[in-house]
């Protein structure tokens, strides 16, 4: 179990394969399978279009799926990156105090109640067709997680701890950053994660609802086309952004927990 | 050469207040702990040993009564003090030394100056090759000997030390206490003991104090006159058969320790499983 200490670069590299190589050959078999499976039953494309027709559209509208990518990519960082602003100091606000958290509490509980899709026309009102609402509506789906996870984190601090500390003689912000902030870190890492895949979640709504660029627009105008093979692309592309932010956001979490094992790290983000 | 009284305890008692009723933890304990003494407290789970302890420490308030170290009244968390915990409260983000050296950070005192005395405690505790090492790779014990290297680093006159060798295995569990013992000789602190393990009580003190089911009272001083410095064996002497047997009839006296079966006192934890309070 324990593993020693004198892990190389050749180590891990041979380690990533082994961890990773069933998942890449599982992969290349479904969609092997799914290939042949269209051919051998002949599906009609506009039901089930085939991987290859799926990587010919793909070359064929490149320019426009990278366009189109940027633009819901910047949504979909700026809904989060405020979802970030907003969602952990509103987690300490919570933590350190007993009265913000009766007032904060409702409008939590709102505004995860409200379905944002419902809400989605309303903000086109508010904030017109351009990139806000797409914004809000990723930063209302994101914040939540980062918020409830911010306050487990810092409340499961053991309470001996605190008390060692302050028998060493520590104050409220020592006691703050040398304990409860990195004990919650792990938390609040965890709670990135799945809010980056929420941030996409929001972006495509906001686009469904009234745009007209984006990976959301694309799918909705390829779906009044019937072009079922560049829904897939679009498909595609925006699993894509979901999985850059995320690793992005994993390796953040390395280099800032570096104490977490590599096996506890895979782990976690399996159960995504 | 008398020593002088390091801790004085007079009146004291803790009631908690909890929202249905008011437990009482501790009722009305007098005691005096002198300098350089090594006091065990023993009694059954729940009898208010660890808060006796966090009394003294000045973590809690007492309810009544008043606590002084050196004369000073304890008003507020006391903090020329080490504390161990039964569990070893090391940072999982720090390595050995980082944890070690958290003591020497709280208190704002320049690490430099205490590097070399930290790596020399772990060097003395056989972690001389564990100190870049995080929590996580190291057992139970080790981990529990990096939490008492921390407790020591900035020299404290006194080490308050809770069931800390509690959660070990037996084999480790002798080993920690001959380690304490060697670190005691060589230190000579007051050290106050918390433990459910009568054998390590006697073992490791000179007085031992034995308490009763809650609330919590002290109901037997006894002195432990063993020749230092111990080694394991003294455990085969008549003497530490004596103390034993004389702890064992106090237990049943109070109704810790029950010999006819059917008997048993309800919340009473005189099993092995029913010690660990976590």
């Amino acid at each position: 179990m324990n593993e020693k200490s004198k892990k190389n670069r050749e180590n891990k590299l041979v380690t990533w394969i082994r961890n990773y190589s069933y998942s890449i050959i599982a992969m290349i078999v479904v969609i092997v399978l799914w290939e042949l499976a269209v051919k051998v039953f002949d599906v009609k494309e506009y039901i089930l279009p085939a991987p290859s027709q799926v990587l010919r559209k793909l070359t064929g509208n490149l320019s426009l799926l990278f366009r189109y990518s940027l633009v819901t990519g910047w949504e979909i960082l700026l809904g989060y990156l405020l979802s970030i602003i907003v969602g952990i100091p509103m987690g300490l606000m919570i933590f350190y105090s007993r009265f913000l958290e009766r007032v904060i509490y409702p409008f939590l509980v709102a505004s995860q109640t409200i379905p944002k899709i419902a809400i989605a026309p309303l903000l086109i009102i508010w904030f017109g067709w351009g990139i806000w609402p797409k914004i809000i509506v990723s930063f209302l789906i994101a914040f939540f997680p980062i918020v409830v996870d911010t306050v487990v984190g810092l409340k499961n601090t053991e309470p001996e701890m605190i008390y060692l500390v302050r028998s060493m003689g520590a104050d409220r912000s020592q006691i703050f950053f040398k304990i409860s902030l990195p004990n919650a870190l792990p938390n609040i890492f965890g709670a990135l994660k799945v809010a980056s895949t929420l941030a996409v979640v929001g972006a495509v709504v906001g686009e469904f609802v009234a745009s007209d660029e984006g990976l959301g627009y694309l799918l909705v105008v390829s779906h009044g086309y019937m072009d079922t093979t560049l829904m897939f692309a679009g498909i595609l592309f925006l699993s894509l952004l979901g999985i850059i932010f995320f690793f992005i956001i994993e390796i953040i979490e390395r280099l800032a927990l570096p104490w977490k094992t590599e096996k506890e790290s895979v782990l976690h983000s399996a159960t995504m | 050469m008398p020593a002088q009284t390091l801790i004085k305890i007079e009146n004291v008692s803790k009631t908690y207040t909890t929202s249905k009723e008011d437990i009482v933890a501790l009722q009305t304990v007098n005691l005096e702990i002198k300098e350089a003494e090594f006091v065990s407290l023993v009694g059954p789970s729940g009898c208010g040993k660890s808060t006796l302890l966090m009394l003294i420490s000045g973590l809690y308030p007492a309810t009544t009564g008043v606590i002084t170290i050196k004369g000073e009244p304890v008003t507020k968390p006391y903090t020329n003090l080490g504390i161990v915990f039964q569990r070893d409260m090391l940072l999982d983000w720090r390595n050995v030394l980082d944890n070690v050296l958290l003591q020497i950070e709280i208190r704002r005192l320049n690490r430099a100056d205490y590097e070399p005395h930290a790596r020399e405690l772990l060097e003395r505790v056989g972690l001389g090759n564990f100190t870049d090492r995080y929590p996580r790779e190291l057992s139970g014990g080790m981990r529990q000997r990096v939490s008492i290297c921390r407790a020591l680093l900035h020299e404290p006159p006194l080490l308050l030390m809770d069931e800390p060798f509690g959660a070990l295995d037996a084999i480790t569990r002798d080993q920690m206490n001959l380690d304490l013992e060697r670190i005691w000789e060589q230190s000579r602190k007051t050290v106050i003991f918390v433990t459910h393990s009568v054998p390590e009580a006697i073992f490791l003190s000179d007085r031992i104090l034995v308490m009763s089911p809650r609330p919590g009272r002290i109901v037997a001083n006894i002195e432990i006159n063993l020749p230092r410095p111990r080694t394991l064996d003294i455990r085969d002497l008549p003497e530490f058969s004596d103390y034993n047997r004389q702890i064992r009839k106090i237990f049943r006296e109070q109704g810790i320790l029950i010999d006819e079966l059917g008997k048993d006192k309800e919340g009473l934890g005189q099993s092995p499983s029913s010690e660990v309070d976590y």
